[in-house]
């Protein structure tokens, strides 16, 4: 029975008769301000900091150097060629918005379930959201070719008198990805003006105060603010949800609607969706694990919030790996010679090893989570995320480049390789998302000191007079 | 921000409302109750998280937000489909592989987002709107206790604007409610600020230079040009190309023009048979046509000459085409070339050919426009026409004759 007991220290246990605390150490209303706030107000920047901070700022240099690059010579220094004209832009891309999705999972399904353990994890998950967004955002915007037409995606009156085609998924996307972007950087910042006039009102530095002042709208905390302000969330948190879903699936249809062999399917949507989740999750790990160690968090963010995200990451895994399964049962069950060969050349063909990469990632390692010591252990969890994510970015690199490399006509078949410039451009996004994670931990409150506060274990606050 | 007035203020100030702290919400709750029963109505309570049952205490009623947001996705589900049947199934009908120009299965995703788009924004910008957001000049920042209001500690505040207010009063109701720590004033300005006039100047200046993009936009639209449209980027108009009679920097010769390969002849450009291509046989024009003479050809011939030579010889053949007759009325000068006169007729049909193909005096070659084998359909239909224009009762078969009487 012993794992199942809940110490002190340690909320992992499942007593059937009492509710695992979603903070340790003895919280208090305060105590949560100043952890949570401390992170932000710390004079100057830690040396680990400054060196990550360094490392990411010069690879998102490398990736914005590497646009300007690309878009004064030409789409020719990607490695894009015929067949496969849609290699990494596109695999970054979906790869990207796949992260985010993990984000509004988190926020809003988890919040309309009434999941209270969101709390500690939602800023930060909402945060690398909007992040990974920008990241997917950027990758269509240039493989559009001539980036400076890319607003001709709009529809708006123009002297060529001619609209957008409504009934294309690449459109569908424009739409999906956009209103994504928009809906969850509201939802983000509503859920962070309580905190930022938590970080206004304890600022000591005029520019902190005005800054912090200026993004809080001068909140003051009225019950009826709080009314409102609960039922907007409450109202984005339910758009937000079937939003994500819906974003995910359209970024399928960009391959379901089109007739190459391995991507004409209907289990697409879904599997898509499912994927997202998976890698997010993973990536919410990879994040948190170091994040809560290094910014002094790990009684907010514990251990059981951690074991969590790795039973989604293992149901997540089940779904897909079942996915992968499906799609091979469909291509054999088909009949079609195209949609056999297609998944017979994905598994075995020149690409077969980032197919067998992708099986290994995201359907055999992340059984280890089968194990509570699995799921409650840092180092092995972090592993296994950063394990995930790379194999999510092998399954939509095995299915985009994969299919259109050999599709109908043997003689149309060609072979993709990467640039530099396509691996620079890899790196750099992961640069310019780790940047802005790092700016957003040093200056924005982590964990949603608001949210928190009224799911503390506690009845009564320790004493404190003013 | 105005909580960071000094404690000094340099304007004189009044009392703007009282402000009693509490510890705990569950004594905020009751303490709400009270104020409520109390008779008061322009008052609040802060607390740095929702605090549940203060609603019934304080008799918030449920915010209009919900509706607001049905309302705008209903807007948003009909801005789309109005948008996509309008853009793509009526100004510019768009077919697609012969789909329907509208079909509601294709237009769902994008009404689908723009339903959540609509509602969000309504939901976001109603919220703050509702709450009175942005508002940085809160009076109730005045105190610098209320900073924890952020933190751990929870106020009820009663407006001096509130009717059944008494500083007196109303302080000594706040102490008298459980569990309160402290009741303190919080202060406004005693006159409302005034506003620089460099803001108005400024602001002013704003709104009259924004006007100027729409209306050049309009000037633009209602008045009528010769120049060529503005482009915001030229790249139609300057495009990355070798054009013809450019210099190339890749041949010897630098010319980005290139002839084709010695000794080589393209695909269906042999034209060997010079009494076909050339209407000659020798140096003599042939003089009968080297192509098969049928119905099919004859009418071949008459469709051909009324799109490219009816229009300046006229559809029988007299030189009285449209374009004749408009230099007839314009007073033009004007060479009116018969093809059905005596020289004509005396032409050899090779030469005829080699006419419509290189053009003559004032004609324009037809050579790329028309074809061999429909230039050979033309000279036939031409023959013909000298033909019918100098026919005697006798080329008319005898049952005939007596219609024409």
């Amino acid at each position: 029975m012993s794992d199942l007991a809940i110490r002190a220290d340690d909320n992992t246990g499942n007593d059937p008769l009492r509710r695992a605390p979603l903070a340790l150490g003895g919280q208090t209303y305060a105590s949560v301000t100043e952890t949570v706030c401390a992170v932000a107000e710390r004079e100057g920047t830690t040396r680990a900091w400054r060196i990550a901070f360094a490392v990411s700022a010069t690879l998102t240099l490398a990736f914005f150097a590497s646009i300007g690059y690309l878009i004064v010579t030409g789409v020719g220094v990607w490695g894009n060629t015929n067949p496969v004209y849609w290699a990494f832009p596109i695999v970054n891309f979906v790869f990207w918005i796949g992260i985010g999705h993990a984000g509004t999972l988190i926020s809003a399904i988890l919040f309309l379930f009434r999941q209270k353990w969101r709390t500690s994890i939602n800023r930060f998950a909402e945060a690398m959201t909007i992040f990974a967004v920008m990241c997917a955002g950027i990758f269509p915007g240039i493989h559009v070719g001539r980036v400076w037409l890319a607003y001709w995606l709009a529809p708006y009156p123009n002297q060529m008198l001619l609209w957008p085609n409504f009934r294309s998924p690449l459109l569908w996307d424009v739409f999906a990805v956009s209103t994504y972007a928009t809906v969850s950087a509201m939802f983000w910042y509503l859920g962070m003006v309580p905190d930022l006039a938590t970080l206004r009102d304890r600022a000591k530095t005029p520019i902190r105060r005005t800054l912090y002042g200026l993004f809080a709208l001068g909140w003051h905390g009225s019950a009826r603010q709080w009314h409102r302000y609960e039922r907007a969330y409450l109202l984005l948190a339910a758009l937000a949800a079937p939003l994500v879903l819906s974003v995910h699936s359209v970024v399928s249809f960009d391959f379901a609607v089109s007739q190459v062999p391995g991507w004409h399917t209907t289990i697409f949507p879904p599997y898509f969706v499912a994927g997202a989740i998976f890698s997010g999750f993973a990536m919410v790990v990879t994040l948190m694990v170091p994040a809560r160690a290094f910014f002094g968090l790990k009684n907010l963010v514990t251990v059981r919030h951690l074991e969590n995200m790795n039973k989604i990451i293992l149901l997540t895994s089940l779904i897909v790996g079942y996915a992968y399964g499906t799609e091979l049962f469909i291509s054999w069950y088909s009949g079609s010679t195209y949609e056999r060969f297609a998944f017979f050349n994905r598994a075995f063909g020149p690409l077969g090893w980032g197919y067998g990469l992708m099986v290994l990632c995201n359907v055999l390692v992340p059984q280890l989570f089968w194990f509570k010591k699995c799921r409650t252990t840092p180092w092995i969890m972090l592993v296994v995320a950063v394990l995930v994510n790379v194999g999510m970015w092998f399954e939509r690199f095995v299915i985009i480049v994969g299919s259109l490399s050999r599709d109908y006509l043997p003689s149309s078949w060609g072979h993709y390789v990467p640039t530099a410039i396509d691996l620079l451009m890899l790196v750099g996004s992961f640069g310019l998302f780790f940047t802005l994670f790092l700016l957003f931990c040093r200056y924005l409150p982590m964990v949603a000191i608001a949210e928190v506060k009224p799911v503390l274990p506690v009845t009564k606050p320790a004493d404190e007079t003013a | 921000m105005n909580h960071d007035r000094p404690s000094v203020p340099e304007t004189p100030q009044v009392v703007a409302g009282l402000l009693a702290e509490f510890d705990r919400p569950e004594t905020l709750v009751a303490a709400a109750a009270r104020v409520k029963a109390a008779g008061y109505r322009t008052w609040d309570c802060h607390s740095p998280f929702p605090v549940h049952g203060i609603d019934p205490a304080m008799g918030i009623r449920p915010t209009i937000l919900p509706w607001l947001v049905v309302g705008a996705g209903t807007a948003g589900v009909l801005v789309a489909l109005v948008m996509q049947w309008w853009t793509n199934a009526v100004d510019y009908p768009l077919n697609i592989s012969g789909k329907p120009l509208f079909s509601l299965p294709a237009n769902i995703p994008v009404t689908f987002e723009l339903l959540i788009l609509f509602s969000a924004l309504t939901a976001f910008l109603g919220a703050l709107a509702l709450n009175g957001l942005p508002f940085f000049s809160n009076p109730i920042f005045s105190n610098p206790r209320f900073r924890r209001v952020t933190n751990d500690r929870f106020f009820v505040s009663i407006s001096a604007a509130d009717p059944a207010f008494g500083e007196e009063a109303t302080r000594a109701f706040l102490q008298s409610l459980d569990g309160v720590a402290v009741v303190e004033p919080f202060h406004r300005p005693a006159a409302p600020p005034k506003i620089p006039a460099a803001f108005h100047i400024a602001g002013a200046l704003a709104v009259c230079m924004a006007c100027f993009p729409p209306l050049l936009i309009a000037y633009a639209r209602a008045t009528k040009s010769a120049k060529p449209r503005i482009h915001v980027w030229p790249d139609m108009d300057s495009q990355a190309k070798y054009q013809t009679q450019t210099a190339h920097p890749l041949f010897p010769d630098r010319r980005s023009m290139r002839a084709g390969v010695p000794g080589t002849v393209a695909v269906g450009r042999l034209n060997a048979d010079e009494r076909l291509y050339e209407g000659k046989d020798g140096e003599q024009w042939v003089t009968s046509v080297p192509v098969e003479i049928d119905a099919e050809r004859m009418r071949r011939g008459k469709e051909r000459y009324e799109i490219y030579c009816a229009p300046c010889h006229g559809l029988s053949g007299e030189g009285d085409g449209i374009m004749a007759q408009r230099a007839l009325e314009r007073e033009e000068p004007w060479v009116r070339r018969s093809l059905v006169d005596d020289y004509a007729v005396k032409l050899p049909v090779g030469s005829i050919f080699n006419t419509i193909r290189h053009g003559k005096n004032t004609m324009l070659p037809y050579g790329a426009q028309v074809p061999p084998a429909d230039r050979w359909a033309i000279v036939l239909y031409v023959k013909a026409l000298q033909r019918a224009q100098n026919a005697t009762i006798d080329d008319v078969p005898e049952e005939l004759r007596d219609k024409l009487q």
